[in-house]
């Protein structure tokens, strides 16, 4: 490939401070460089180009989870997508779906902010330990347990890839939900039934029809597809045995 | 229960339902669809005759399994069409409308079922 | 209240025929649509039923119609559905539901593999059931 090729990303633009009233779409030109990412792209229009392009990214490496945009109308991590398979373009380039957009490929977390804090994402203990007691200790096969759910970065790409969320956005969503079972999954935590009372609702896991594609977008295999049906399956046996033991005090 | 503010809602039992549904079609379907739906028409296998079905019918096992094959499909599909028409056409603020037609067919469906195999044979 | 920063955020609706927009998810709607052919089939169990406690002859009466060309037609197509309704569930199975045997996990490939045997099996027991 020779050195002068280009090619065409075509970039959602929204700017409301101006006095748009709806997004557009612009065509800019980047070098078609081998190693290069859609990100390395948007940063070269940032320099060159257009310095007014607006977007977020941060590690450039997958792990931070700012930079998810739509490409090509399919959620991807921009710095990890590449240039070269995407050629001969024109590339679409929007921002996250299912989410409002402040700013060209900006869009507002508030939602999705609020859904990672609702189920409660951290060790709950009956009784908290002293420190002196020392840590809570693991086994390695412990740890495996959870592990696959913990790898969430919260790129958000599984609430875009998510036809549920995108009807309707009071549903908890994907990565909550794995998170959630991260730590239900956890030995050392003892809060499995304070989370079933959010993830039990009607707008917790039930909203999921298993449709899969938060599995498929997501960049770490989480699978949060895989844990919304093993919670269901916890939630529906929990309430199966409520029904039937009432008398049940735990 | 100590977990106050859970609303109670059927949703899990259904979903129940809906799961041992799914694998009992997955299980039991596909066989008898191909036998009675091309095997047997298309000549491939000879019918069996009315007395051995009549008599396979009337075994008290076979009733209630196949009860139990017709309701638990029955729920199956009434959950899975209720979802997809609220998803597909955005009817989701319908949606105890169409729950309750969904899921009242597959309760007709299975009464009718129960009437066949328990009152008629 | 909404800030009047908030207010110019752009809210964009997913379209009316979202679920046509993309291949996985119109695979998707097919593989739920297939629940209307498990419906359709419970129907012809039904009337099965209805034509054996009827009597012989209602018996080959429905015989008769199984044979006519349309609606062997339409069984194919509902058979179409109805394996992939039975494919998608037991592949799905292995990730909704983690197994364990005195312990141990059993690995995905391993339930997915019992799945595909329990079917065989049945599959064998009804057909023997029903010709036999």
């Amino acid at each position: 490939m020779g050195a002068d090729e280009h090619i065409t990303l075509r970039i959602a633009r929204y700017r409301p401070d101006e006095g748009e009233a709806e997004p557009t779409l612009a065509d800019y030109d980047v070098p078609l460089r081998r190693d290069w990412a859609i990100l390395d792209g948007l940063n070269y229009i940032k320099d060159e180009l257009d310095g007014t392009l607006s977007y977020r990214w941060s590690c450039r490496m997958g792990i931070c989870g700012s930079c998810g945009m739509m490409v090509d109308g399919e959620p991807r991590l921009t710095c990890a997508t590449f240039l070269t398979d995407l050629a001969p373009g024109p590339v679409r380039i929007e921002p996250l779906a299912n989410f409002p957009v402040i700013r060209d490929l900006i869009v507002d977390l508030t939602d999705f902010m609020h859904k990672l804090g609702k189920v409660k994402p951290w060790l709950i203990r009956d009784e908290e330990r002293p420190v002196e007691d020392g840590e809570y200790l693991q086994t390695p096969a412990q740890l495996d347990e959870f592990k696959q759910f913990s790898m969430c970065i919260n790129c958000m790409l599984c609430y875009s890839a998510c036809p549920v969320y995108g009807l309707d956005n009071s549903f908890v969503g994907p990565a909550a939900i794995a998170l959630a079972h991260r730590y239900d999954l956890d030995s050392r935590d003892e809060g499995d039934r304070q989370r079933l009372t959010i993830l039990a609702q009607p707008e917790g896991v039930w909203d999921c029809t298993f449709v899969g594609e938060c599995s498929a977008a997501c960049p770490k295999g989480v699978d949060p597809a895989g844990a919304i049906q093993q919670v269901k399956l916890a939630a529906a046996q929990e309430a199966a045995k409520s029904l039937l033991l009432p008398w049940r005090s735990r | 229960m100590t977990s106050p503010g859970r609303r109670v809602t059927p949703e899990p039992f259904v979903w129940l339902l809906f799961s041992a549904g799914g694998v009992v079609a997955a299980l039991v379907l596909p066989v008898l669809l191909v036998l009675f739906g091309v095997a047997i028409p298309l000549g491939w296998v000879a019918a069996p005759d009315h007395e051995h079905l009549l008599a396979v019918l009337r075994n008290p096992l076979t009733r209630l399994g196949l009860i139990g094959v017709c309701a638990l499909a029955l729920v199956h599909a009434a959950h899975r069409v209720r979802f997809t028409v609220e998803h597909a056409f955005r009817l989701g603020r319908y949606d105890p409308i169409i729950a309750t037609a969904c899921y009242g067919a597959a309760a007709v469906g299975t009464a009718v079922a129960a009437y066949l195999l328990l009152a008629a044979l | 209240m909404i800030s009047p920063l908030e207010a110019r955020y752009y809210r964009r609706r997913m379209p009316l025929l979202w679920w046509a927009r993309r291949r996985s998810y119109a695979f998707f709607m097919l593989r739920e649509v297939s629940s209307v052919f498990v419906a359709w089939f419970v129907v012809e169990i039904l009337l099965l039923v209805r034509a054996v406690a009827r009597g012989a002859a209602a018996y080959e009466g429905f015989l008769d119609a199984m044979a006519h060309p349309a609606v062997i037609g339409v069984n194919l197509v509902a058979l179409a559905f109805v394996l992939l309704h039975a494919v998608t569930f037991a592949n799905l199975t292995p990730r909704a539901m983690i197994v364990r045997v005195r312990g141990r996990r059993v690995p995905a490939r391993a339930v997915l593999a019992s799945v595909y045997v329990g079917w065989l099996v049945v599959s064998a027991f009804l057909t023997w059931l029903v010709l036999a």
